[in-house]
């Protein structure tokens, strides 16, 4: 497989069109007035000016919670749209700390710079973005969504 | 009739064949890239450099590296006059005099020199002469929303400092200014006008002398972002008429570090200071200090020297190859672009479309697909263009886009390489599985 496709493999390019989860609604973009248990955050890359607004919602009792919804709104390359809809998929019905190594695990496959492929037990379909990592100007892209999760799952404990 | 190689070097268009003779100058465009001869089309960002320019540098280092106008050592001089000579070189490659350029060290450097020595002329003590520079609550200080970010942010932070308003003249659906819009913008309060000559992602070439007529018809001081022209159209600021102008090196066969700002010598002398210390003071106290003329008012500090002894050199090289000769170069490989862009299905130019003139440049967008991952099919493909807003997001924003790809050409391009860069554009949408016009 040649660098260019090992970057964009057929499931990224599916996902960045399915874009699960983008059905964040315009007027709740600025997060106002969010009621327990739901995070909000908005990540932007000036450099490419791709943008996402992702919202995670949770149910159960502090320090047991469970994702029980990801909505979010964004704009980019296929590699960062690809990356939030995946990300969706994967973690509704997942405990907080469950999603939280899994970010840690993406996060750590995307600073390798090749060197580590994806455990496809933890991070599932997102395993398929590991050759991200061999294109250090992209990585950011396939971050975005997985930073504002981060930060908004945060805001839910 | 026989030829001779200098006539073939010096004369008549250039054609492939001496473009290809100029590529041996450049050591580094003839590099491999993902497997694929490099096609560099991201001059626009910053350009390659001949050899030429290489050994200024280095030769300077080797023989003559001393600090300038402080000392009266052997070396100090021959430094000096390495600076000063590059100055009247670079000076008079846009055909100002020499001590109507001063150096900075890139055109954002130069832009916000001359917003912040306006601003100094605002607030505070201000001497008599200076007054013309001050810019207050009522002023007005026009831009055009085409403009790089580097000649809108300084402008927006010295309205915020001084209280003048920002406002701008606005751009039509083909990336033209709306030259109506341009008449009614201009009041008796405009006190600076400043835009580009030529626009970075549209390629549109603003109607200068038009506009500073029309700027100094009401009295405002016209400021030229010469950054995308002066590298491609060979300039000349006597007959354009504007007060001051702004350019980069390193966008000009130069490296980087260095860039400079002209302005009428008779507006230099009479402006405040922008960096202040060492190098551009005449008498001073433990309470005040008294400034040279320019250029030395502007340079304060310990200069880029070689950088200078570099530019001079870039500047010969593309005076001997002919600016009229680059110029006309680039306009055709420009047209080249947009003609065969357009024949690509789902492909939108930015700007003017074939036919029209504009600069050796092309801004796309392709529909379907973002422009961060056109970049990246390209750059698989050896094709180095530039993606994202270019650092013009209101242009983008205006155009409905928030990202576009741009190809941009310099001296050292071919047509093969052109035609490179549209096979690959051809590919995009079908790599990425998007059909359809
Ligand atoms: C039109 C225009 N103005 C200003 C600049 C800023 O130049 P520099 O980054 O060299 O200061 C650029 C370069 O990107 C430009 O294209």
């Amino acid at each position: 497989m040649s660098a260019l496709d090992s970057l964009y493999q057929q499931i990224i390019l599916e996902q960045s069109k399915a874009r699960t989860g983008a059905d964040l609604p315009n007027d709740q973009l600025a997060g106002e007035h969010l009621p327990a248990g739901t995070g909000q955050c908005h990540q932007l890359n000036p450099v490419c000016g791709d943008e996402i607004t992702l919202r995670v919602e949770t149910s159960g009792d502090a320090g047991a919670r469970t994702i029980s919804g990801i909505h979010w709104a964004g704009d980019g390359c296929s590699i960062s749209m690809a990356s939030a809809s995946i990300l969706s998929e994967l973690v509704v019905g997942l405990g907080a700390g469950e999603v939280q190594i899994m970010i840690d695990s993406f996060r750590e496959v995307m600073r390798s710079r090749g060197k580590l492929q994806a455990d496809e037990e933890v991070l599932g379909d997102a395993a398929a973005l590991s050759g991200v990592s061999k294109f250090p100007a992209r990585v950011k892209c396939a971050m975005l969504a997985w930073v504002a999760a981060e930060d908004a799952l945060r805001q839910t404990a | 009739m026989l030829l001779t190689s200098a006539d073939h070097v010096h004369t008549g268009p250039l054609t492939d064949v001496e473009v290809r003779r100029i590529r041996n100058d450049f050591p580094i465009l003839g590099q491999e890239v993902n497997g694929n001869t490099l096609v560099y089309l991201d001059s626009g960002a910053t350009s390659q450099k001949p050899v030429s320019v290489l050994e200024a540098e280095q030769e300077f280092y080797e023989q003559r590296n001393s600090a300038v106008h402080r000392g009266a050592h052997t070396l100090a001089v021959a430094a000096t006059d390495v600076f000063e000579d590059a100055r009247a070189t670079v000076a008079a490659f846009i055909g100002a005099a020499e001590n109507e350029l001063v150096w900075t060290a890139n055109a954002t450097a130069g832009l916000n020199l001359i917003a912040y020595s306006f601003g100094n002329a605002s607030v505070g003590e201000v001497a008599p002469e200076a007054r013309q520079f001050a810019v207050g609550p009522g002023d007005e200080v026009l831009v055009t929303e085409m403009e790089h970010h580097a000649n809108l942010i300084p402008w927006q932070e010295l309205c915020r400092r001084t209280g003048a308003t920002l406002k701008f003249i606005p751009i039509m659906d083909d990336g033209q200014l709306d030259m109506e819009a341009a008449a009614a913008a201009f009041t008796a309060r405009t006190r600076v006008f400043s835009f580009t000559h030529v626009s970075n992602v549209t390629g549109v070439i603003n109607p200068v002398v038009e506009l500073a007529r029309m700027a100094h018809d009401v009295g405002a001081m016209v400021v030229l972002d010469a950054c995308q022209s002066a590298p491609h159209l060979g300039l000349d600021v006597k007959a354009l008429d504007v007060d001051f102008a702004v350019f980069s090196g390193h966008k000009m066969l130069a490296p980087t570090g260095i860039g400079a700002v002209y302005g009428r010598a008779e507006l230099l002398d009479a402006m405040p200071p922008f960096l202040t210390g060492g190098s551009m003071i005449t008498t001073v106290t433990m309470d005040r200090a008294g400034y040279l003329p320019s250029p030395q008012r502007f340079e304060a500090g310990t200069q880029a020297i070689s950088q200078a002894a570099a530019f001079a050199a870039a500047v010969n090289y593309l005076s001997e190859t002919g600016m009229d000769r680059i110029h006309a170069w680039e306009a055709a490989l420009g047209q080249r672009m947009v003609a065969g862009l357009e024949a690509i299905p789902g492909i939108r130019v930015l700007g003017p479309s074939a036919g029209t003139a504009r600069a050796g440049l092309a801004a796309f967008e392709v529909d379907g697909v973002h422009a961060h991952d056109v970049g990246q099919f390209l750059d698989a493909a050896g094709v180095a263009v530039r993606v994202g807003h270019h650092c013009a997001q209101p242009l983008h924003r205006r155009l409905g886009l928030s990202a576009s790809t741009r190809a941009s050409a310099y001296l050292y391009n071919t047509t093969e390489e052109v035609d490179a860069f549209l096979a690959a554009v051809a590919g995009v949408r079908p790599y990425f599985g998007i059909t359809g016009a």
